[in-house]
């Protein structure tokens, strides 16, 4: 090592600037960038401090896998491609160069600094390595702000109303990094030029080429040189970290966190204030997020971290069809706001001030169809649907709840179904309906192994009580014994807790709870994804919930359910991914599975419209009864999708998405040439009606078998 | 400003399927929820925000029997401070007269600046405000879609004329004004404001307290008695129009003009 530092003609620390010994300039400098760094995260730090709690400390070895997997690895950046196989090189670019960067700055204040274990063949190595990882970061900065400055992809426009362009900000930010690969080179270079360490510089680097540049050039020269590049780098280093905390690029520190802390389940919903059970929410004082300070920290943190890539809002369905909501500016926004409410330098403001009215627009918040394909999308794991949720519970605890949705959210208080529709009429689908499958009724007194929860689209619509009568005969037809709660249940309250109305929810969740555990099934059956997210994620102590196509999948699967051949098989289908049944609950393939039990039938598929990334029909519950500003409806936006796909009917599994799909065919004039079923729909309709003979022969043998009444 | 809203629980057509009794005489009461008046959810709206411009209580009041008591309790969760049940056997039967003579003599009972009523309700008679007014010799405006108030002097209101226009009128306090629809967007009262206002006490008063007598109210004292109630018979009226996109919209306009739709 002693070597090698005598062998320098010049180094930063022993240097003089305008008389003054460098390394003491040099220590000013990091001291002056480390110690602002440190007060201005002290004081982004100070409205977490006062936010809401939220405990994310549990399930560390998971929390740790996330961290593996959507930090180290990466894992949704390659979703866009160019972008994030850019950012990856950036990403691993900095990770390397993170320690290169320390020793620099420790060289310029102690001379001949060299980062332990850094010595020997490992130093070389990382040299090497280095060396490489700067010039790839080089290279992707020059894509990127080509990119960027040049191509100007659509989903980082900024719309008028919502201030500036942010491409001045992602420029100054990558001519920042930019500097600090050159300067590092140069610095390096000027090394190798003058004959310093060892040999030359690695092949086809930055450095290599800064070398053959300075090639010749005297002593003198290149210890000035030498200087200038250490100064610009050292000083450039400073500025882009005290600098990161002041706007996008915070997400350069506060990542690691977001995705440490970030949520585990999907198809959840935050309870109103965590620490507060359901039982004592009447006491509380104010219900959701009514001042930026009634975020959780964590939600805070997500503001923060959110590097306004675009990604969110270019997959969210209402940013889509025009409606007033942007999940990138529901961050973007609060950020703003943080920034200005809590600034660095100055003393925070007094008062908070609404949110609602002030940064947000009430419309915005009720936009959201909650189908998470923002969330899916996010490499961060920002969360959107608890922030909204919570917007929401602020909005209805005033009373301001548009007109639309104050009728269906009384009738859901009165009747338990958002029609206002007689509770002795919830179960009339099951009677007179000529398809010869008796139900049987809680209320009378019957039970069974599976309740099959029906929920009120279903129960009551007149088109989708196909669904209801479908599910009925299907499940007949797999020997499954079932049993329907009747006129006593009450929706299942999916969308209107995330409508915001938690305490209706409690009341319908509470009452259903009752009626289910009076069926005393050992499982519960479901036909609406709404239905099955909520059963299962929302309600305590119930059995265990299945939406019938993990049933039919099964059955068919195993040779219970036989199912006819199809016959047209010219026509093609698609499957449409209903939100509560894909993302949020992860069943993509019992679906896909049941629908390829029908022998004959074509399967196409919406590619990169499909599975995680299905694009919403225009969302069900409460939203049905939702007038939006809009400039065109979802469900338009997904059926030409499945057209484009080459599909003649759509398929689906939700009662909501079927109703959705149905009416956008109609606005889209395409009645006649498309079609939309529910998978039970097309199930039933494929089931063997005649009883094949073994089967006669089981069912006598059956019959002998039973005992004589 | 102390303001009285007059309230009345009504069967929602939105949430019953409204049909006749056997005996012809009323609608089938029997599976019916019940919810507050259209127009009274606007009348205590906007008593709400007057009373929070203006400071001062706003007191709802409802003459029905003890299952009144929920409805006054969902409208005083949209921010009165009191309510107020008028319950009686000998109210039972009243006609519209009747009524406002129970109201008039809770009206009296307090100090009140200003009483708001729904335009009308589920029985489409729009005649309590009036007779109230009348009954306690104040002035009266129907139909108010508009109310601004000044820190002293009279009320400027609004009312929708026939046809769509506005009209605006001063009106000196106190006074009563019957409220139309739309005039504000009420507020959304969820369980749980209903459940904040639960423990609040609830005042009763019968025909003695109100000092009434019985004979004056209720059926005995009704003056008009309902005879009979139906549904009409459907007529086969509707014209169906046929031709181009460009025909109907033709044939439309001509038969708005004609009707009076539109000028």
């Amino acid at each position: 090592m002693d070597d090698a530092m005598v062998q320098r003609p010049f180094s930063p620390a022993s240097a003089t600037i305008a008389g003054i010994p460098a390394d003491l300039l040099f220590l000013l400098v990091t001291l002056v960038g480390v110690g602002v760094f440190a007060w201005v995260i002290w004081r982004r730090l100070e409205p977490l401090r006062r936010a809401r709690p939220d405990p994310r400390l549990s399930r560390i070895p998971e929390r740790l896998v996330m961290v593996l997997k959507y930090w180290l690895a990466q894992w949704r950046q390659p979703r866009y491609m160019l972008a994030g196989v850019l950012h990856i090189v950036v990403f691993f670019g900095f990770l390397v160069l993170a320690i290169r960067a320390t020793e620099l700055v420790l060289l310029g204040i102690f001379e001949g600094f060299e980062m332990p274990g850094l010595g020997g063949g490992l130093g070389a190595a990382y040299h090497v390595v280095k060396d490489y990882a700067a010039t790839a970061v080089f290279v992707a900065v020059v894509i990127l702000a080509v990119r960027r400055g040049l191509f100007r992809p659509a989903r980082y426009a900024v719309p008028e109303k919502l201030g500036k362009d942010h491409t001045p900000e992602a420029l100054l930010v990558l001519g920042l990094i930019g500097t600090l690969m050159v300067s590092e080179s140069i610095f390096e270079a000027s090394l190798f030029a003058a004959g310093a360490g060892s040999g030359h510089a690695t092949a086809l680097t930055l450095t290599w080429a800064f070398e053959r540049l300075l090639s010749g050039t005297e002593v003198p020269a290149l210890a000035s040189v030498n200087l200038a590049a250490y100064a610009v780098h050292d000083v450039t280093f400073f500025a882009f970290l005290c600098l990161l905390p002041f706007g996008k690029h915070f997400h350069v520190v506060t990542s690691l966190f977001s995705v440490f802390f970030m949520r585990l389940e999907t198809g959840t919903v935050k309870p109103v204030l965590h620490g507060v059970p359901d039982a004592d929410l009447d006491h509380l004082e104010s219900f959701g997020v009514k001042t930026f300070e009634d975020f959780t920290w964590k939600h805070m943190l997500d503001f923060y971290s959110c590097v306004d890539c675009g990604r969110c809002s270019d997959r969210c369905p209402a940013n889509r069809v025009g409606r007033p909501l942007s999940p990138r500016f529901v961050s973007i926004k609060a950020r703003d706001y943080a920034f200005e409410h809590y600034p660095a330098f100055r003393r925070s403001a007094a008062e908070p001030s609404p949110l609602m009215g002030g940064i947000y627009g009430e419309d915005e918040i009720w936009s959201c169809t909650t189908c998470g394909a923002c969330e899916e999308e996010c490499p961060l794991g920002i969360e959107y649907i608890d922030k909204i949720v919570d917007l929401r519970r602020g909005m209805v605890d005033d009373g301001n709840v548009p007109q639309s949705l104050q009728k269906p959210l009384a009738s859901l208080e009165k009747r338990g179904n958002p029609w206002g529709k007689l509770e002795k009429k919830r179960a009339e689908w099951a009677t007179g309906n000529g398809s010869g499958t008796p139900v049987k009724l809680v209320e009378n007194g019957e039970t069974a192994g599976t309740l099959y929860f029906v929920d009120s689209i279903t129960a009551y619509d007149d088109r989708m009580q196909n669904i209801a009568r479908a599910t009925a005969r299907i499940l007949a037809r797999a020997d499954v014994d079932f049993v329907v709660i009747g006129t006593a249940e009450k929706d299942s309250g999916n969308d209107v807790r995330r409508f915001g109305e938690e305490m209706l929810f409690q009341v319908l969740k509470e009452e259903n709870t009752e009626s289910i555990r009076a069926a005393e099934a050992q499982r519960i059956v479901v036909s609406d994804p709404h239905t099955l997210n909520t059963l299962r994620h929302d309600y305590d102590h119930i059995p265990p919930v299945h939406h019938v196509s993990e049933l039919i999948a099964d059955a068919v699967a195993c040779g219970e359910l036989t199912l006819k051949p199809m016959t047209d098989p010219s026509k093609a289908y698609t499957y449409h991914d209903p939100c509560y049944l894909g993302r949020h609950n992860g069943s993509y393939e019992a679906p896909r599975r049941a629908l390829d039990g029908i022998p004959g039938l074509r399967r196409v598929e919406m590619e990169g419209n499909c599975r995680d990334r299905a694009f919403c029909c225009g969302g069900g519950g409460l939203m049905l009864f939702y007038e939006p500003e809009e400039e065109q409806r979802m469900g338009v936006v997904r059926v030409q999708q499945a057209r484009e796909a080459g599909a003649d009917v759509i398929v689906t599994a939700c009662p909501y998405c079927l109703t959705n799909i149905e009416d956008a065919i109609k606005v889209a004039g395409l009645e006649g040439e498309m079609e939309a079923l529910d998978l039970v729909e097309l199930i039933d309709g494929q089931l063997e009606r005649e009883v094949e003979a073994p089967d006669l022969v089981e069912l006598i043998d059956g019959q002998l078998e039973q005992p004589q009444t | 400003m102390e303001i009285l809203v007059c309230v009345k629980r009504v069967p929602d057509p939105a949430e019953n399927e409204i049909s006749i009794g056997p005996d012809g005489g009323d609608i089938e009461r029997d599976d019916l929820v019940y919810s507050v008046n259209e127009w009274d959810n606007y009348a205590v709206e906007e008593a709400v925000r007057i009373a929070e411009r203006t400071g001062g209580n706003v007191t709802i009041v409802s003459v029905d029997d003890d299952e009144g008591e929920e409805v006054v309790r969902r409208q005083m969760a949209m921010g009165a401070s009191q309510g107020l049940l008028l319950t009686d056997e000998a109210f039972e039967g009243s006609d519209g007269l009747g009524t406002a003579t129970i109201l008039a003599a809770a009206a009296k009972n307090g100090t009140y600046d200003l009483i708001l009523t729904g335009a009308q309700a589920d029985d489409g008679a729009a005649q309590v405000g009036g007779m109230l007014a009348a009954l306690l010799d104040w002035p009266y405006a129907s139909v108010v879609n508009l109310v601004e108030t000044n820190s002293d002097g009279p009320l400027r209101i609004g009312r929708e004329i026939d046809g769509g226009s506005q009209e605006i009128n001063e009106i000196e306090t106190p006074c009563v004004l019957s409220i139309q629809t739309g005039i504000n967007e009420p507020r959304y009262v969820g369980v749980r404001g209903i459940r904040k206002v639960a423990s609040i006490e609830l005042p009763v008063m019968d025909a003695e307290a109100l000092g009434i007598s019985a004979e004056t109210v209720g059926t005995a004292g009704a003056k008009v008695r309902r005879v009979d109630y139906f549904v009409p018979e459907q007529r086969a009226a509707a014209e169906m129009i046929e031709g181009s996109t460009e025909e109907i919209a033709d044939r439309i306009v001509d038969l708005l003009r004609a009707q009076g739709g539109i000028r």
